[in-house]
């Protein structure tokens, strides 16, 4: 739809108090469709012309006892008119369906901020659940904050009472009367949301209806209730957005359709293996509907499994792609081994998540850099990338699949649970603006051998059953050199060790300088990223910049091999610091590689950075 | 471009490798290398159209031995690699050699998967009931009470078998052979290729230094014929050194029982009718154990059905559509919205 056509404000905007961005938190039980309700209103924040990041924040149990705690299930949005690179730090409006939420989500919310809650889901029990002796809502104890209580429940069922739906399925909409409230509050269009609903209970087309009655119900009671005093309603301009054709994309996605999109590129199949995982799974789910795609996925027996069939596959002339999170991806760590020794191209993608072990499944970190860079037996180099936000993943997937058919080599792609699941609005690229890459299988007999490589990348010939006259055996024994024949010689081994490095190291050649996001090119600090915490980071820089502050944002993409001129760049500047959500990887290699004194910021919460955090790391850096 | 044209027909000779075989002398890989040779040259297999895929153990070097394509990968993983590799490319011709550690031990999971899903690959198992390139330790169809280095007082646990976990895993093509028989196997081997879906059979084989003589009980050539009966489809199961002795099904017991045609009035009639697509058969001659019972080799079960690869294919086939799809209009897909 053209941005025109969008209808315009039923509220005089000079009526509203106009903010240039703002952040609204949706908490509520596991069970009471808080994640839902997020994707809709991002939806339509993104229907309104604003800039946008999203935070989703959901515990690992499916349906936690209701009403605890550890049941809350949230959804962070930070929307505006201008750039928005994180989620937000504090919020402006919490959205608390029950006490609990209330609890956990209380201290995120700014002094002055907009309490939404349900007085209906506040009863005695519930407080009780929560951990609460007194309700808060009366008690005294939100002083300090604008407090809109409503009997959402009872609005919902009022509002539905003619819909003939039972007493428990009227309530299941409480959500969308809330998010039609909302909608009200910040001037959103329901229209994309009716519509979506209509979708998405084809079937059921009575749910469709009464969820869109709530939703209207909602606007109308924000529309017609006088708000407590302080409370305005708001409005955001538009953002000044590039021209282009948007959606709005998440992580996983992005990543799907960058995979799909380099082996489109490279003319191959692709076969995805994978085993489910929190917050993994999403990639299989969304790979295993592009069948149209020349894409084949396969949900293995286990983690194992699926390392070793992406293998398989990639020996018989697809690309293999597994993908996984840490704990799985350990479980992967001896194929990746054979796919290096048989110089295979490969992609294996780990979603992060906190650990160790099982750790936190449903929380983010970017702990396993050490795993992808250097977890495994013996000397077994491989290249590493990061994307950077949920766009980002579409460009270095298609890097990855570049490097892994051009090197024949595995390469990780790193990203993490909050890239995976956080929405941003994304100019759809055009596919054909993208080069081509070029896959070359060996057909000539002549002077063939496995190991016959090419001379400037080091890349190994792929010979692929089916090809006659060029039938070889690989395996994990080491080979000979010049023939590929199982060999123990002594300087056979240093050698093929050697050209490993040399073919991985080569990378550096074949891949852009390291540049600076923003700031100069040398000077008193710089701030070195990886990964997710580019929007924190890049806002921080951004804000003490302005204030007239010498810090520099750097921002890696490729975290093995490094780009030739990356300690040449960080030697231009007095002080190294990286952010990092683990405690204290990049950072020390970097220091290994270049002898840089660089300083971590460390931060294993199992929640991304605030920009206040990074801001103040930065500030007493300069004081010093 | 120079393509090698083979020749129209291939000899056992012509998949053999220029690599020197690796084995012990006397290990009983040899014959079942020569058989497998054999085997192509009889089925007219092309080398480039065929791999062979093992994971790691004595048996796991045989891919380096066998000139078509190949591949040696890692321990108990070759059913998860050429699942992949059909993928792939289902029109290739995969053959999974294994051990019985690597099968059974480690491996265990993954070849029942393959036999659930009925990949189409033949799956050939080595059982020498013993762990050889690690040096003697005792092997998951190791008899209990073996002594090995980690079991010196004797092994405890139970041993399984490899055709009776097959048959439960879902196979639908269970055979038994024995290395040294030269005139059965490559028959087996044929019969497996010639199955489609995961062909699992079952080699008997000797390991001359770490369990010789392990399998003597049936083998030995004075036992072998009251030891042993070779089963085949729609003939009755009679076996010993004259062809006396036949196997009765007890129908109060549902068991087999061993009686001698000629006695208390037994005729062949008597003689229950090996029917390989009868998974219940198949499964009480897979359980049978000397000396109460003879050891059941040949082709126990055979009954094909749907195979994972083929449904794959399927699958894409059934969406691939006509033209070739606009990658632009994914990207594009759902809710998208301009900006002027």
């Amino acid at each position: 739809m053209s941005n025109t056509a969008l209808a315009e404000s039923d509220l005089d905007p000079s009526l509203r108090e106009t903010v240039e961005s703002a952040v609204v938190r949706f908490a509520g039980d596991s069970g009471d469709g808080m994640q839902l309700t997020g994707g809709q209103f991002t939806l339509a924040t993104a229907f309104a012309g604003n800039d946008l990041a999203t935070f989703p924040d959901f515990p690992a149990e499916i349906r936690a006892p209701a009403g605890t705690t550890f049941g809350v299930s949230s959804f962070q949005i930070n929307f505006g008119s201008r750039v928005i690179k994180t989620a937000g730090d504090a919020f402006d409006m919490l959205v608390a369906m029950n006490p609990a939420a209330l609890k956990v989500e209380l201290g995120g919310l700014k002094p002055g901020g907009i309490v939404i809650a349900d007085t209906g889901s506040f009863g005695e029990r519930d407080l009780r659940k929560a951990g609460y002796a007194a309700n808060p809502l009366e008690d005294g104890s939100l002083e300090g904050y604008h407090v809109i209580a409503l009997d959402i429940s009872k609005l919902t069922l009022e509002a539905l009472k003619d819909t003939g739906l039972s007493k428990q399925e009227a309530l299941r909409c409480k959500n969308f009367w809330t998010l039609g409230f909302v909608y009200w509050l910040y001037d959103r269009e329901r229209k994309p949301t009716a519509d979506w609903l209509n979708a998405k209970f084809k079937a059921r087309p009575e749910l469709a209806a009464a969820n869109a009655a709530a939703m209207d119900a909602g606007h109308t009671v924000a529309e017609t209730m006088e708000l407590p005093d302080g409370i305005h309603a708001f409005h955001v301009d538009r953002a000044e957005i590039a021209p282009g054709t948007y959606r709005t994309v998440t992580g996983s996605e992005a990543l799907a359709w960058g995979l799909a999109a380099g082996t489109h590129l490279a003319g191959i199949k692709m076969v995805f293996a994978s085993y489910p995982i929190t917050p993994a799974s999403q990639l299989l789910h969304s790979l295993s509907k592009m069948i149209d795609h020349n894409v084949v996925t396969f949900q293995a027996e286990d983690e194992i499994a699926a390392a070793c069939a992406a293998i398989g596959a990639s020996f018989g002339g697809s690309l293999g792609v597994t993908s996984s999170s840490g704990p799985g991806i350990a479980l992967k760590t001896e194929a990746i081994g054979l796919a290096i020794s048989t110089e295979l191209p490969m992609v294996i993608v780990n979603s992060q998540r906190a650990g160790p072990s099982t750790g936190m499944p449903t929380k983010t970190e970017q702990s396993d850099l050490y795993q992808a860079v250097l977890g495994r037996n013996a000397d077994s180099p491989l290249c590493v990338l990061a994307a950077r936000s949920p766009s980002d993943c579409f460009e270095a997937a298609i890097e990855a699949v570049r490097i892994a058919l051009k090197y024949m080599t595995p390469v990780f792609l790193l990203t993490d649970g909050y890239i995976g699941n956080a929405a941003e609005p994304w100019s759809v690229p055009d596919i054909n603006d993208y080069a081509k890459i070029p896959v070359a299988f060996r057909t000539d007999p002549e002077g063939f051998h496995p190991f016959l490589r090419d001379t400037e990348t080091l890349a190994r010939a792929w010979a692929v059953p089916g090809t006659p006259g060029l039938e070889h055996r690989l395996g994990g024994i080491e080979r000979d050199y010049d023939s590929g024949n199982i060999s123990y010689d002594p300087a056979n081994h240093q050698k093929m060790t050697d050209t490993r490095f040399a073919k991985i190291a080569g990378i550096a050649r074949d891949i852009p300088p390291q540049g600076v996001e923003d700031g100069n090119a040398s000077g008193k600090l710089a701030v070195v990223g990886w990964g997710s915490t580019y929007g924190p980071i890049s806002r921080a820089v951004s804000n003490l910049r302005t204030q007239g502050l010498d810090v520099s944002h750097i921002h890696l993409r490729h975290i093995w091999p490094f780009p030739a001129n990356l300690g040449e760049l960080l030697r231009g500047f007095d002080r190294v610091l990286v952010p990092e959500m683990n405690h204290g990887q990049l950072v020390n290699v970097l220091r290994a590689e270049y002898l840089v004194p660089a300083e971590g910021l460390n931060k294993v919460s199992g929640q991304p950075f605030k920009i206040a955090e990074i801001e103040d790391a930065i500030r007493a850096r300069l004081e010093n | 471009m120079n393509v090698v044209t083979p020749p129209e027909t291939l000899t056992a000779k012509d998949f053999a490798t220029d690599q020197e075989v690796r084995w012990c002398p006397g290990c009983g890989d040899y014959a079942i290398l020569k058989a497998v040779q054999k085997t192509l040259a009889d089925i007219g297999a092309r080398p480039e159209n065929t791999v062979f895929v093992s994971g790691i153990g004595c048996a796991a070097r045989f891919p380096y031995y066998v000139k078509t394509y190949g591949f040696h990968t890692i321990h108990g993983r070759a059913p998860a690699f050429a699942t992949g590799l059909k993928l792939a490319n289902p029109d290739l011709d995969v053959w999974v050699i294994s051990g019985d550690g690597d099968a059974l031990s480690i491996g265990g999971n993954h070849l029942f998967h393959l036999l659930r899903r009925n990949v189409n690959v033949q799956f050939l198992l080595f059982n020498n009931e013993i762990y050889g390139l690690t040096k003697g330790q005792y092997s998951p169809t190791s008899r209990q009470g073996t002594r090995s280095p980690s079991t010196p007082w004797g092994s405890l646990d139970n041993p399984a078998s490899a055709t009776v976990f097959a048959l439960g895993a879902g196979a639908r093509f269970v055979a038994r052979g024995v290395d040294s028989n030269q005139k059965h196997l490559p028959d087996i081997l044929a019969r497996a290729h010639a199955h489609i879906g995961t062909s699992f059979v079952e080699i008997f084989q000797n390991c001359k230094v770490y369990n010789d003589g392990v399998f003597e009980t049936f083998t030995a050539r004075d036992l072998a014929s009251d030891r042993q009966i070779y089963v085949e489809h729609g003939k009755p199961l009679i076996f010993g050194k004259d062809g006396e002795k036949g196997l009765r099904l007890n129908p109060r017991t549902l068991s087999l029982e061993v009686v001698t045609l000629g006695e208390n009035g037994v005729t062949e009639a008597d003689v229950l009718v090996h029917d390989e697509t009868n998974r219940m058969i198949a499964t009480l001659l897979a359980h049978m154990e000397p000396p109460a019972l003879p050891v059941a080799l040949g082709v126990l079960y055979c009954a094909p059905g749907p195979c994972y690869d083929d449904e794959v294919t399927d699958l894409v086939r059934a969406h691939t559509p006509a033209e070739k799809p606009d990658f632009n209009r994914l990207l594009r897909s759902g809710r998208t919205w301009t900006v002027d």
